[in-house]
């Protein structure tokens, strides 16, 4: 029996209301990535996590418990859980992270904030006081949910005085770029993603890779925000050959994460038609988004070596 | 018999998220759908702007196994929000069915 949709809708929906993030993490967990790093607090630009890549580690620990879930007898508990919820934090019962899969994606941030660093920008973070974009409840049709979510998300940027901010995957860049300016009225902040901006601040390398990689481009990225030749423009200059799939570009292969929170069977389908794919160009690609990073290695089970774009580029900028 | 709804049909209208009179029925959407999801633009949209309620509620899982992924949206001649009307009938659905 798949997963009840409305209960889990219903929970996600409710972590967004009560705890503000889809599934909540420690504030010490969503942070540490920054520690020794000395961003300020706040200002004009800040560098927007949007808690994805935090977030990630957790979520692979749920849909473990997911995937046991479904096609179980458990799934009938689902509305018990729920209402459970409502009073205690259910998933982070049921989510522990990996350690080792934490530090690998803190560091990806890390990368991110160096590159920016390289490139000359000056940025801040909000620290624990930044939060998840909702990205998965507007996905869910949670509208109206979002809609409150949002605007607690746009008075802290107010508070600090913030004109523009600087994401770091496709899905917060689109919720913050082209959502939220249909849900508040006067929106004025200037969205970018790190590539963007790396690319318009024109960073050159200090080294050449001299490499070949298979690109596997966001869905969002490619066909929501039209960010496309930032990838290949910040690889090619670092001395990386581009090799394309078959769906490459505008044209991309969803990774199957969008299905991951109601139907985690469907979305390894998903994942798995994607590797196929990949392979047949090369074994090795790198992916700019975390939800597609943790489902194509999930189902790529180590016969690809999949990495985060900015784990090439650090070793070429920085 | 499938009987029209003509509440549903109402919010329909009424929305101006749904565009899906557009639809020229050429089938790309469902061609290229890597979900195999052959329901779901043309098929389901009609169901929606006919107002056939029961039709669009028996298909609840295809509506939320659509990885809005934009695939079909790219190649749409008619330039159908395809992933929008989806995210439509999900806030409808969240909201008739599920009380959400
Ligand atoms: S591709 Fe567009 S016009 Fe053709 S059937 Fe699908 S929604 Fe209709
Ligand atoms: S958005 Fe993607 S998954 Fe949904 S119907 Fe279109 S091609 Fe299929």
């Amino acid at each position: 029996m798949p997963l009840p949709t409305g209960d889990t809708i219903g929970i996600l929906a409710d972590n967004l209301t009560l705890r503000q993030s889809v599934l909540p993490i420690p504030a010490k967990s969503a942070t540490r990535w920054a520690a020794g790093l000395e961003l300020p607090r706040g200002s004009k630009t800040v560098l927007y996590t949007g808690l994805m890549y935090q977030m990630i580690p957790y979520i692979a620990a749920m849909n473990k418990a997911q995937e046991d879930i479904e096609d179980s007898f458990l799934v009938n508990f689902i509305g018990l859980g729920r209402r459970i919820n409502k009073l205690i934090n259910v998933s982070s019962i049921m989510a522990r992270p990996s350690k080792t899969m934490q530090q690998a994606y803190n560091q990806i941030l890390v990368n991110i904030a160096r590159l920016l660093q390289q490139a000359g920008v000056q940025f801040g973070y909000l620290y624990e006081e930044e939060l998840y974009s909702g990205a998965l409840i507007y996905d869910l049709g949670m509208d109206h949910v979002l809609k409150e979510h949002a605007q607690r998300v746009y008075a802290t940027f107010k508070k600090y005085g913030v004109k523009k901010i600087i994401t770091v995957d496709p899905h917060t860049t689109n919720m913050l770029r082209s959502v939220y300016p249909t849900l508040i009225n006067g929106y004025d902040l200037t969205v970018q993603s790190y590539m963007e901006v790396l690319v318009e601040r024109n960073i050159r390398p200090r080294s050449d890779l001299n490499t070949a990689v298979v690109m596997h481009d966001s869905c969002v990225y490619a066909r929501y925000e039209n960010v496309l030749n930032e990838q290949r423009t910040l690889l090619a200059r670092a001395g990386v050959t581009v090799k394309e799939p078959a769906n490459a570009g505008k044209f991309t292969m969803c990774c199957g994460g969008p299905a991951e929170s109601l139907f985690p069977k469907k979305a390894r389908d998903q994942a798995q038609k994607r590797v196929e794919q990949i392979k047949k160009v090369a074994l090795n690609a790198v992916t700019m988004c975390p939800i597609c990073y943790v489902n194509l290695q999930k189902a790529a089970g180590g016969a690809v070596q999949l990495e985060d774009i900015s784990s090439y580029l650090v070793r070429a900028y920085c | 018999m499938a009987r029209v709804n003509p509440e549903f049909a109402g919010a329909v209208k009424e929305s101006k998220a749904f565009n899906a009179s557009a639809c020229m029925n050429c089938g790309v959407c469902s061609a290229v759908c890597h979900m195999g999801i052959e329901l779901l633009p043309r098929k389901l949209f009609r169901y929606v702007l006919l107002g056939i309620e029961e039709k669009v509620l028996a298909n609840v899982e295809t509506i939320y196994s659509c990885l809005l992924c934009k695939m079909c949206e790219v190649n749409c001649p008619a330039s159908v929000h395809i992933a929008e009307n989806v995210r439509f009938l999900r806030h409808y659905i969240n909201k008739k069915v599920y009380q959400l």
